[in-house]
């Protein structure tokens, strides 16, 4: 009885809702892209890119605001990157991905070193102020979830972005600009990708740390599979792999219950393997995600 | 792209590859001005410590042989249409595999030395077993397996070596036999690098993976299998069991690269074990076309970079992270070759799959 007042109680739901705006920010930013098409598994690095981002925008103007405006318009252009190779050049999307996590990596602690000599952690910058229990990311992070299920369902923006990502040349047809609504998805992605980011160093914290994403890219992938690439899926599989992150941290105290701490890490990406395997009810990805869309070629 | 081509293909093949690594260099190049670093002791310095003296060198081909590895781990499952970008995940496996094997007390190295390699072999292809099966019986694609399985081995190495195997209060494995150790050219040589014979077992899977992919029925069935599943079928080669003999030799040839760093350089498993081998892998591939001697010749380049960066820091001063970046923009480059193509106004090649 005693480790279920430990693992449910007020102060685990709060850790679990913090742990899990990132996830289901970048798990969003996610569908928008893999709706339109094109496949992003530089998520992870996006969001290390806007935590940068945030914390030097903070420190250089003292306003945590625009450095989380910084981060969401840098994780942007920065998914542009991603959008030019992948659309422009028909590259391949998930080598592209894996160039953009390898260069916000290595971008990041490049310029951290040139911009404040360290190469751990950055000074410590202006974070975001509380708003009530919370800061001011939790809240938007829920608005943005509900804002992206209404633009994905009921708007004619929402309708293209399915169709493309599920039959561009059919889209193409009559008259959709395949390419230009791709553009879009994948820059969002990067915006809502580093807006996660802020989250994490200047709301959470109020620094930037080396690689401080730590696998949370992958995790919102993972969630956004696991919600089957839906903005209300991709939220309760956020809460449910947060919850997962909450505990481990709390475990990690009690220990002696025999569950190590790695097992629960594991959670997510098992449970997102079994989702594609079907067990659950069979996960499949928009039928065109990961082909480039070349006109008049089917 | 076959094995044997004629050589105006050929001058094709690795045009791409050099104007990525020309242009990857020039924006490097434009980084460090922009830095307020000096250009010429940045490459200078970077040189000098991949190539200056033979303790260089040999260091240099000791950061190439996990390369040389993962590097064809990610171009054997391409070769059937496959995307591992699990080789990390499975060298880490293979590693710590081999560094438990390893330990063993009292086994004659005639049969230890083989035995802990190929208990990496066969952990880093079980590791791969997963994704390999979903592949092939249900279409669950590749990519995402392989990552969700790469951040599942994190995890779990890290409790196995940490928390079952690690000595008390360290953050590494027992060192592993003597009888496990692979030989190295200090033994003989005037050197202080590490480099074994790790390299030359790399040269020779090297060798081995070409004549597997082009001089045998095998290899022309899973090469079948990567150009068409369907075409491949309708020939009576069964696509299914040819993704997942695939998936399984790429396995086993990253979680020798494990064997390779527990075996040879490190006697143990620890903490930072790989250096994103598996991630570094890929780009070896892409830049060398997926071809084994491409990717002996990229192996080298990134060993070379990886190897000399510290001499980079430590004479010019430009964080290493310099060369993260010029990896990941030449990644960039060689995946955007349709930019090259524009530019050279060569015909776009097809790509996989169609």
């Amino acid at each position: 009885m005693e480790i279920f007042q430990q693992i449910f109680n007020l102060e685990t739901f709060s850790s679990t809702l913090r742990m899990a705006i990132p996830l289901m920010v970048a798990a969003i930013g996610g569908m928008f892209s893999e709706r339109s098409g094109v496949v992003n598994i530089a998520l992870e690095g996006m969001m290390l890119a806007g935590a940068f981002i945030a914390v030097v925008v903070s420190y250089f103007t003292g306003s945590a605001w625009l450095g989380l405006l910084g981060a969401v318009f840098f994780g942007g252009v920065f998914a542009l990157i991603h959008a030019l190779v992948s659309i422009r050049y028909h590259a391949d999307q998930v080598v592209s991905g894996v160039a953009l996590n390898l260069l916000a990596a290595g971008g990041t602690v490049f310029l951290l070193n040139i911009l404040f000599n360290t190469s751990g952690t950055s000074p410590s910058v202006t974070a975001l102020p509380y708003w009530g229990p919370f800061k001011p990311t939790v809240y938007l992070g829920l608005l943005i979830v509900l804002i992206s299920h209404y633009i994905l369902f009921f708007t004619p923006f929402g309708l293209r972005v399915r169709a493309v990502g599920e039959h561009p040349h059919a889209a193409d047809s009559v008259g959709i600009d395949v390419e230009k609504i791709r553009y879009v998805c994948v820059i969002l992605s990067g915006m809502l990708a580093g807006f996660a980011g802020a989250h994490l160093s200047i709301g959470v914290l109020s620094v930037f740390r080396e690689g401080m994403t730590a696998g949370r890219g992958f995790i919102a992938l993972a969630a956004l599979i696991f919600g089957k690439w839906y903005p209300f899926g991709a939220m309760g599989a956020s809460l449910l792999f947060g919850f997962f992150q909450a505990i481990e941290i709390r475990l990690q105290g009690i220990e002696a219950i025999g569950i190590p701490a790695e097992f629960i890490q594991m959670i997510p990406y098992i449970l997102t393997v079994i989702a594609l395997a079907g067990v659950i009810g069979r996960a499949t990805p928009p039928a065109a995600s990961g082909e480039p869309f070349e006109k008049g070629k089917r | 792209m076959a094995g044997d081509m004629n050589s105006k293909e050929l001058l094709k093949e690795i045009s791409i590859p050099l104007l990525a690594i020309l242009s990857s260099f020039i924006i490097g190049t434009l980084i460090v001005i922009a830095s307020g670093y000096d250009p010429i002791a940045t490459y200078g310095a970077l040189l000098q410590g991949a190539f200056g003296g033979l303790n260089s060198i040999a260091d240099t081909l000791l950061a190439a042989t996990p390369l040389i590895f993962t590097g064809l781990t990610v171009a054997f499952a391409y070769r059937c249409g496959l995307f591992n970008i699990g080789g990390e995940g499975q060298l880490l496996v293979g590693g710590l595999t081999a560094a438990w094997i390893g330990t063993f007390k009292g086994v004659p190295m005639i049969i230890h030395l083989p035995l802990t390699l190929l208990a990496a072999m066969v952990a880093g292809a079980l590791w791969v077993a997963i994704p390999a099966i979903l592949k092939a019986k249900l279409g669950v694609h590749e990519v995402i397996t392989t990552i969700m399985f790469n951040y599942i081995s994190y995890s779990l190495v890290a409790y196995f070596s940490l928390k079952v195997l690690a000595k008390p209060g360290s953050i590494q494995t027992p060192d592993i036999e003597p009888s496990a150790y692979l030989w190295r050219f200090s033994n003989v040589l005037d050197m202080y690098s590490y480099l074994n014979i790790g390299f030359l077992i790399g040269l020779i899977v090297l060798f081995v993976i070409y004549y597997l992919l082009w001089k045998t029925t095998i290899g022309y069935e899973i090469r079948a299998v990567g150009i068409s599943p369907d075409a491949a079928e309708y020939g009576g080669i069964s696509a299914a069991r040819n993704i997942i003999l695939a998936m399984l030799i790429s396995g086993a040839l990253a979680g020798l690269g494990g064997a390779e760093r527990a075996m040879g350089l490190f006697h143990n498993y620890r903490n930072g074990f790989s250096a994103e081998y598996g991630f570094t892998g890929i780009a070896v591939a892409l830049l060398g076309r997926n071809h084994p001697l491409g990717i002996f010749l990229a192996a080298l380049l990134f060993g070379a970079l990886s190897n000399g960066q510290d001499y980079m820091n430590m004479l010019a001063g430009v964080p290493v992270d310099l060369v993260t970046i010029l990896q990941a923009v030449i990644i960039l480059f060689v995946a955007a070759d349709l930019l090259f193509r524009r530019v050279l106004a060569l015909k776009p090649e097809g790509r996989k799959g169609e």
